[in-house]
């Protein structure tokens, strides 16, 4: 088993931060975030704002009897043109940066031992469909609830937290095939 | 008074620099996210098998470090914590989505966040994963008429901190939090000790 985390033998711009040291630089940029801008980081919802856009030209009038929908695309000025949308921009970039930087880039499937590219696609797919159904209904993801509501102690959002790893650990048994 | 943050990026950049800004914190958030590890499921979904948990820490120690400085620099004035949003406490979807969400990572090896870091990086599966995002929010759009009361009604409470429910000082559940993710460190390190001397079979 090739050990993905600390591989002495890369050279160091290949090798992964530290995690306590990501984890500083990632609470420096969640406050760098509220401190600019009043909020913090999201991911999900500015997909939520894509499919709302998509829909508004698509079906509008579907949308306008849809409160959620009608809600997802509210808001000033074109939907697209707002700071979650243009969030997941820069966190494209960044990974891009990063993982370039790192020689990182390079089209592959993150698999199991045991199962093959083709299957983890299906597993893939059928995870974010559960992903983005459980984020919506929570208002936000691991991004936008756990991580920024946490930050700003709000009681919901340490409720959700420790659910997302309630229901990790409670399916990860029958999961092990997928990962061991 | 008016506090100097959060910052007015509007009045003072327009909405060109606003945009700007957001796209540069947004890149820190994805290069972070990309040299934690965070692009690749299998570092991800081993938070769940004990041996490596990453995840863990690197989640905890960022809230702690924001919240911290969010703290802090609202004791000193220079924050309005009043004008920062905090998420409203919506308990039960909040836990049932939770949960959803969850179970999800473990299927599909991501989050939102993630998943977008791995497409970044031209990984499939992250690719996939991300397809079955949309679909998942999609679908919850189309459904929620079925069930807007638990939705809108189940546990809401609004704007609400940890302090303010419990009616004391934020600097006290600062320290419980800060305790707390120590405590969780050092079992998570004794944790990985454990699971990966299981894994390979040595005592």
């Amino acid at each position: 088993m090739s050990s993905v985390s600390s591989d002495k033998a890369l050279p160091s711009a290949s090798r992964f931060w530290h995690p306590y040291v990501a984890g500083t630089l990632l609470g420096m940029v969640l406050f760098l975030t509220f401190a600019f801008t009043g909020h913090g980081l999201g991911a999900s919802g500015g997909l939520t704002r894509l499919i709302a856009a998509a829909q508004g030209q698509l079906a509008p009038e579907h949308v306008r009897l849809n409160p959620e929908l009608a809600n997802a695309a509210g808001g000033p000025g074109h939907p697209l043109n707002h700071w979650l949308v243009w969030m997941i921009a820069g966190v494209l970039l960044g990974g891009l940066t990063s993982g370039a930087a790192a020689r990182r880039l390079k089209l592959e499937t993150f698999t199991g031992p045991r199962l093959s590219p083709y299957w983890r696609w299906g597993t893939a797919l059928l995870g974010g469909l559960l992903v983005g159904f459980g984020a919506r209904l929570a208002r936000g993801c691991t991004s936008g609830q756990a991580l920024s509501g946490g930050a700003v102690l709000s009681l919901g959002s340490w409720a959700f937290m420790f659910a997302v790893f309630a229901g990790g650990y409670l399916v990860a048994y029958l999961v092990r095939r997928f990962w061991n | 008074m008016q506090t100097l943050l959060p910052l007015d990026v509007l009045g003072f950049l327009g909405p060109v620099g606003n945009v700007l800004i957001v796209i540069a914190l947004g890149f820190g958030f994805g290069f972070v996210l990309e040299r934690a590890g965070f692009g690749d499921a299998r570092k991800l979904a081993a938070q769940f098998y004990l041996h490596d948990m990453t995840v863990l820490k690197v989640m905890f120690t960022a809230i702690v470090v924001a919240m911290v400085l969010i703290l802090w620099s609202s004791a000193f004035q220079l924050l309005d914590f009043e004008r920062l949003w905090v998420n409203p406490t919506y308990l039960g979807p909040g836990v049932l989505g939770g949960l959803i969400l969850g179970m999800g990572f473990i299927i599909g090896g991501y989050c939102p966040g993630t998943a977008l870091v791995a497409v970044s990086t031209l990984k499939i599966d992250g690719a996939f994963f991300v397809l079955g995002v949309i679909g998942g929010l999609f679908a919850f759009g189309e459904v929620v008429p079925a069930f807007w009361q638990f939705y809108l009604g189940s546990g809401a409470l609004g704007r609400l901190t940890i302090p303010e429910w419990l009616g004391v000082d934020p600097g006290l559940i600062a320290v419980i939090v800060v305790a707390m993710a120590l405590i969780f460190f050092s079992a998570a390190e004794r944790i990985e000790v454990w699971a990966k001397a299981r894994k390979e079979g040595t005592p």
